[in-house]
């Protein structure tokens, strides 16, 4: 068989297909442009969010050139003979390495110059004049504690856990407890001072969650781990627990409540204290 | 080598390595079957959560079972099953290194296949921890009623697995490097082989680790050992468990985890460089590039499993190193993706079934591989981890360009297999009817996450900030209607062309490589009397040979 073989008919499915693919592109990228991100209230989210427009720009950028290039290739090669000689090696070369400093030049940017800065502001730069929470996730609900105005926080001992009376088992013998406050399913957080959130589990992994600022961090049973932000907004926002932790997975909601600082005061110095 | 007379040597206990190649790629059909069925249940509950059809335990239990029988026993198996099918005939040999060690290669998967779906008729159901099975959840039954006997029978069936995944890849491994015809040096290999090598051994580093872990995990289950473990709460009730680490086990997981992407996706993309040029008539692009970029992935790959644990408080530094190396990777990958795209720079196009799937494959891989940007840049990462960002990457990837591209092969060798071709026009339609939800249900997904969607939510509108990606949802459930409903077609033209096809003769698609040298079906033993030489590499396209623009690899003469 050769060019004459019954398969050689007609390549307008093709064309049609490569179409359609740049068209899916297109769309996509009309839809990234879209705004589905819920509005961002948090210093390091607007980061996060500039990384995040950062690469869809470069990702689309190369999407769109590359489904151009398909289209293209596709559309030329339904005209019939063209003349054609083999790329050199050279030419193969070449464009081995065009892509890879493009991707290298876009793809380390991205993480190096636009999230570094970002990354540190979470991780490893200290915050100035913190508020310190802790915020315990277990199996479907979340329970925040305040340390007082002494600013520690109480020992706690997992045989002293009662539901009801005393949920993270806080040692009514530390004098430290006892201006402690337990608040259950809220955390109330001043509005443009620095939160640093102290992450622990009870039982298995869960995941601090707010869409609003961007940030997620695991809580790890055995391991504490803590993140922080910085709201920009007064409102309520919601607490999403990320990490699969069980059949109540999907309705361990929880919510921040971002406040003006006095009125934060305010909440925090009407709210029972843990020793009564 | 004599050939077997009787069914079950024949068709069953056979130990001739395309007969085992079409078993696990039936095998992988079946699974498919089932666990595209779990994700059409899945959907449903996302897109009418209140109307109590199924219970949050079993949906986790769906969503668990999905991934899992997705990945290692319908995607792994029928990369297995086209190693088999292909790579003795690509190499020009007349079987596997090891026939024998084949034949209980894939006996010993069928099992572990039948654990999986025997879990979930045990008390508790099947395994509900998610695919990747993290402790505490996947190890303590009182926080999980998924972790009794259904999650024991996962760990055995996954342990089966990977027992079957070494085996055939300890042959693929051997075959390919002892066994290759006559005058076919490493660089002359056809880009499948390659991909199946570099796939195998990325395999056979990364599968222990989750060997030891799955068995770790076994003894914190029912020897109160405690490597995953720590003391825990539940119900107010302390439960002394040990001081264990959790984190440990996600290491381990995702030292497998991620190269067992590489293990799916490299072989599916280097076959696209083998269909690619028998439908352009032209050589492939950058063959040397390729087989380098190919090396580097395979070898960054294995370390950059960190990129999957940039929010559980890792050291700032070491998840700054696992996001620099993991973006390193698309440099060497889009010299693969460059390739196949300058692969079809002034094609002499022909039309046909297989390429449709190469063209979607391509795209697909512009997509996905982009999305993975997202994932790997640590600081977008903290926001789209565990989203429905998430869920669309990994399903473009490991879902959509393994699926059509395997595909893509299924159409291209089917007529190897049974000597008759496939039903073009039911091809045809089953393609338009695959390739188009398939990529549209997960680039939504990724306008989803992008909204900050959680996934392995049994419902999303507990939250209000979903009202937005809410929209998205029903849409996505009738387009995953309609996709696992047009893989009958498929299935349909599979069965029917086995007897009903047009006859296929030798070399139907004018290909270059060593398969189509020999009769379809080839017959056992592959090569009649004498084995091939090669005299040349895989893609001797756009030359002139008498009426021929091609020259096979066997063929004398000018090189």
């Amino acid at each position: 068989m050769g060019d004459s073989s019954p398969q050689a008919t007609s390549n307008r499915e093709s064309v049609l297909l490569v179409v359609v693919l740049g068209a899916l592109a297109l769309v996509t990228i009309g839809g990234f442009a879209w705004d589905w991100r819920p509005p961002v209230a948090a210093e390091e989210g607007a980061g996060i969010d500039a990384t995040i427009t950062y690469l869809l720009i470069a990702a689309g950028f190369i999407l769109l050139v590359g489904h151009a290039v398909l289209v293209w290739f596709i559309w030329r090669s339904d005209r019939g003979d063209q003349p054609y000689e083999r790329p050199t090696r050279r030419a193969e070369w070449i464009w081995g390495i065009i892509p890879v400093l493009l991707m290298l030049a876009l793809s380390e940017a991205g993480v190096l110059v636009v999230s570094g800065p970002v990354w540190d502001s979470l991780y490893v730069n200290k915050p100035k004049d913190p508020l310190v929470v802790e915020v315990v996730g277990k199996q479907f609900e979340w329970v925040m504690r305040y340390p007082g105005v002494d600013g520690a926080f109480g020992k706690y001992d997992w045989r002293y856990v009662d539901g009801t009376d005393n949920p993270l088992g806080v040692d009514e013998d530390d004098d430290t407890s006892l201006d402690d406050v337990i608040v259950r399913g809220k955390l109330f957080v001043p509005r443009g001072r620095p939160v640093i959130v102290k992450l622990r589990s009870h039982d298995v992994i869960h995941c601090f969650f707010v869409p609003h600022f961007r940030v997620k961090q695991d809580l790890i049973p055995g391991f504490p781990t803590s993140m922080r932000f910085t709201a920009t907004r007064n409102g309520v926002f919601e607490l999403v627990c990320a990490e699969l932790c069980g059949l109540g997975h999907y309705r361990m909601r929880g919510e921040v409540h971002v406040v003006e600082p006095a009125e934060f005061d305010r909440w925090l110095a009407k709210r029972a204290k843990f020793g009564g | 080598m004599d050939e077997p007379r009787s069914f079950w040597r024949k068709y069953v206990f056979s130990v001739d390595h395309k007969m085992i190649g079409i078993q696990y790629i039936v095998l992988a059909i079946l699974m498919a079957l089932v666990a595209g069925g779990l994700a059409l249940m899945i959907r449903a509950q996302l897109a009418w959560p209140n109307t109590g059809m199924f219970k949050p335990e079993a949906y986790l239990s769906y969503v668990t079972m999905h991934g899992t029988l997705m990945v290692f026993f319908v995607i792994s198996p029928a990369i297995s099953g086209l190693a088999n099918f292909l790579l003795p005939l690509q190499v020009g040999t007349r079987d596997m290194a090891y026939p024998v060690l084949n034949m209980l290669s894939f006996w010993t998967i069928v099992p572990g296949a039948l654990l999986m779906i025997a879990s979930f008729f045990m008390p508790g159901g099947a395994a509900s921890a998610g695919w990747t099975a993290y402790p505490p959840l996947s190890a303590v039954e009182s926080v999980n009623p998924g972790s009794g006997w259904g999650q024991t029978l996962w760990l055995l069936g996954m342990a089966l697995f990977i027992v079957s995944f070494t085996m055939g890849g300890l042959n693929f491994l051997t075959t390919i490097l002892n066994m290759r015809a006559k005058g076919l040096s490493m660089m002359r290999l056809p880009l499948t082989v390659w991909g199946f090598l570099v796939s195998t051994v990325l395999g056979l580093l990364a599968f222990p680790p989750l060997t030891a872990a799955a068995i770790m995990l076994l003894f914190d289950r029912h020897g109160n050992t405690s490597f995953f473990l720590t003391d825990m709460v539940v119900n107010d009730q302390l439960m002394a468990l040990g001081n264990g680490t959790p984190l440990l086990f996600q290491h381990m997981f995702w030292f497998l985890g991620h190269p067992e992407v590489y293990v799916i996706v490299l072989p599916c993309v280097c076959m696209m460089f083998d269909i690619i040029p028998a439908f352009t008539r032209r050589p492939v692009f950058g063959y040397r590039p390729s087989v380098y970029s190919l090396l580097v992935v395979g070898f960054l790959s294995m370390i950059v499993w960190g990129h999957h644990m940039f929010v559980t408080g890792m050291n700032p530094w070491v998840g700054k190193y696992f996001s620099v190396a993991t973006v390193i990777i698309t440099a060497p990958f889009s010299v693969l993706g460059v390739n196949l795209l300058a692969s079809l720079w002034r094609a002499k196009l022909r039309p046909g079934v297989p390429m449709l799937w190469c063209l979607a494959v391509v795209s697909a891989i512009g997509f996905g591989g982009l999305g993975g940007l997202f994932l790997g840049t640590m600081t977008s990462d903290i926001y789209f981890h565990e989203t429905y960002f998430v869920v669309g990457h990994f399903h473009l990837m490991i879902g959509t360009v393994t699926l059509l591209s395997i595909f893509a092969a299924i159409y291209y060798w089917y007529p190897k297999m049974f000597g008759r071709m496939l039903n073009e026009k039911l091809g045809r339609w089953h393609f338009w009817l695959t390739a188009l939800p398939m990529m549209s249900i997960f680039i939504l997904m990724h306008m989803q996450g992008l909204g900050g969607m959680v996934r392995r939510t049994f419902d999303t509108s507990v939250y209000a900030y979903n009202e937005t990606n809410a929209a998205l949802t029903i849409p996505i459930t009738i387009l995953a209607t309609a996709l696992f409903v047009g893989q009958f077609l498929f299935l349909f033209n599979a069965i029917r062309s086995v007897r009903h096809g047009e006859e296929a003769g030798r070399n139907p698609w004018q290909a270059t490589t060593l398969e189509w040298e020999t009769e379809s079906p080839a017959p056992h033993g592959n090569f009649g009397e004498t084995l091939p030489t090669v005299h040349r590499w895989a893609y001797d396209y756009s030359v002139e040979d008498g009426d021929r623009d091609y020259v096979s690899q066997a063929a004398e003469g000018r090189a």
